[in-house]
């Protein structure tokens, strides 16, 4: 027994997390930016064409976008399905790695954008890739303890990618946003959640840093892995569920080994992960990862359809979440964009012209 | 960078809000004391839908201080939909394929950046429809 795992027998896994009050999501929203650079553009300038790309492609933000103007775009979209005038709207909360500033909240920017000032809460998440989840965790325990009737929930990000590093075939960009409300407006039902996080240093960047930093192969067993299949499987034990009781799940996706290996390790077939990995389209949108996954889920999925999705952030922790969409789903969800229409929209660029844009030329 | 305008100005920005005149119903973009086309007290308050057409445009390829960073860029005279003109920059779109007439919709996009240091200003552009995958 490692030592580790002696701890934490010592502990049996708390029940599920359930609210006073069953919650939802009443409106979802994605957002990918245009531009596109293929895997083979950076193994072409770093290694002459050596190293297998991660992804095909990674999507890559225009010089007029950040994490602000993305979150607003996404979240605009959710309030066209959640159709609820947005002064209702009791918490705006932005998850993401790449703020534009170090102070000065993006939510009040994104509260402000989509009329939902002054009368909310309103502050930016921080937890590396699940920066967004933990805020939807958060809003389902706000809405659910009935302090306030909706909470939008946000998990977007511009990822940096120090040049030549294994990461920066994967940086993407995009995410999704969320509208955490109650059950019965909902169009899919939040039917239980879950959170696992410990103290693990697989990826960090440290205050004023420009790229991040990561422990190599560390990212995997006791990062990635560790906490995916530890909120995952409390998860479905605490909820009395198997894999089979699912038709999607969703996991961050990193790159597409990751997801594939945990859902195997947690029962679920390629199958059921198909309709949410965007990885391979996108790349990896670190907070938005997830949660854009669970976007295109929600784009398909049909009444009573059952959804299991588990992010991953480093540092780290998971969080797990058991959703089931209801019959508002098929008719509110042509409301707004598709994920995959954002996926579609595409404009490849070559590497200068991502240097350009991700500021990594200085004049 | 003028901070306080552009605090003032955050509503239209952010969310094209104007006014539909309640003596003669047209719509004002942007705000104003008197209508423009009736002469009377304008108001009240109301946002533009964002949905519009291009009525005219240009490419700037020789921008102003302050807006180095993203040129050359297009800016065009959108027609919105309930019916003002306003100027703007169009975005997510190649020179070459931008048309009169084009149907285009607002997004909240970087306008500018005070240095490296200073604000970032977000306000309205306009682009090419999103089309259905």
């Amino acid at each position: 027994m490692t030592e580790s795992a002696k701890t934490e027998s010592l502990h049996s896994p708390p029940p599920v997390m359930r609210p006073a009050k069953k919650t939802g999501i009443v409106g979802y929203g994605a957002y990918v930016p245009r531009y596109r650079l293929p895997g083979k553009e950076i193994s072409r300038v770093w290694t002459e064409g050596n190293t297998p790309p991660t992804v095909p492609e990674k999507s890559v933000p225009g010089l007029d976008e950040d994490t602000v103007t993305m979150a607003i775009e996404a979240a605009r979209n959710a309030l066209a399905r959640a159709d609820i005038p947005p002064s209702e709207i009791g918490a705006v909360w932005v998850g993401s790695e790449s703020h534009p500033y170090a102070v000065k909240p993006s939510s009040t920017i994104v509260g402000e954008a989509i009329g939902a000032a002054p009368n909310l809460l309103a502050a930016d998440w921080e937890f590396a890739c699940k920066a967004g989840s933990e805020a939807m965790q958060a809003a389902v325990g706000m809405v659910g303890s009935g302090m306030i009737r909706y909470a939008l929930a946000v998990g977007m990000d511009t990822a940096q990618g120090r040049p030549g590093d294994a990461l920066e075939y994967t940086a993407g960009a995009g995410g999704a946003a969320y509208l955490i409300g109650p059950a019965e407006d909902a169009l899919a039902t939040i039917e239980a959640s879950y959170s696992f996080v410990t103290d693990t240093p697989d990826f960090w960047r440290r205050d004023r840093a420009r790229y991040p930093s990561h422990g190599q192969r560390f990212t995997g067993e006791p990062a990635y892995f560790r906490h995916v299949t530890g909120a995952g499987r409390a998860l479905l034990e605490g909820t009395g569920t198997t894999a089979k009781d699912y038709r999607f799940a969703v996991f961050h996706q990193p790159n597409p080994k990751f997801p594939q290996r945990a859902a195997e390790l947690l029962g679920f077939s390629k199958d059921q992960i198909q309709a949410g990995l965007l990885c391979p389209q996108i790349g990896n949108t670190y907070a938005g990862s997830a949660l854009i996954g669970l976007s295109a889920v929600l784009d398909r999925a049909e009444p009573g359809d059952r959804i299991f999705v588990v992010s991953f952030g480093s540092g780290a922790g998971s969080d797990a979440f058991q959703i089931v969409a209801t019959d508002k789903l098929p008719e509110r969800r042509t409301r707004a964009p598709r994920t995959a229409d954002y996926v579609a929209r595409r404009k490849e660029i070559d590497y200068g012209v991502y240097a350009r844009y991700r500021g990594k030329l200085s004049t | 960078m003028e901070i306080a305008r552009h605090w003032r100005l955050r509503r239209q920005r952010y969310a094209l809000e104007g006014e539909q005149c309640g003596h003669c119903s047209r719509y004002i973009f942007p705000p104003r004391d008197i209508c423009p086309h009736c002469g009377q007290e304008a108001g009240p308050v109301r946002s533009m839908s964002g949905k519009g057409e291009v009525y005219s445009f240009t490419v700037v390829h020789e921008p102003p201080t302050g807006y180095e960073a993203q040129a050359p860029y297009a800016v065009a005279i959108v027609k919105l939909e309930e019916g003002p003109l306003v100027t703007a920059q169009l975005t997510d779109v190649d020179a070459a394929d931008i048309q009169i007439g084009m149907p285009v919709e607002m997004v909240t996009r970087k306008l500018r950046t005070d240095g490296a240091e200073g604000l970032i200003q977000y306000g309205y552009k306009f682009r090419p429809l999103l089309a259905a995958a």
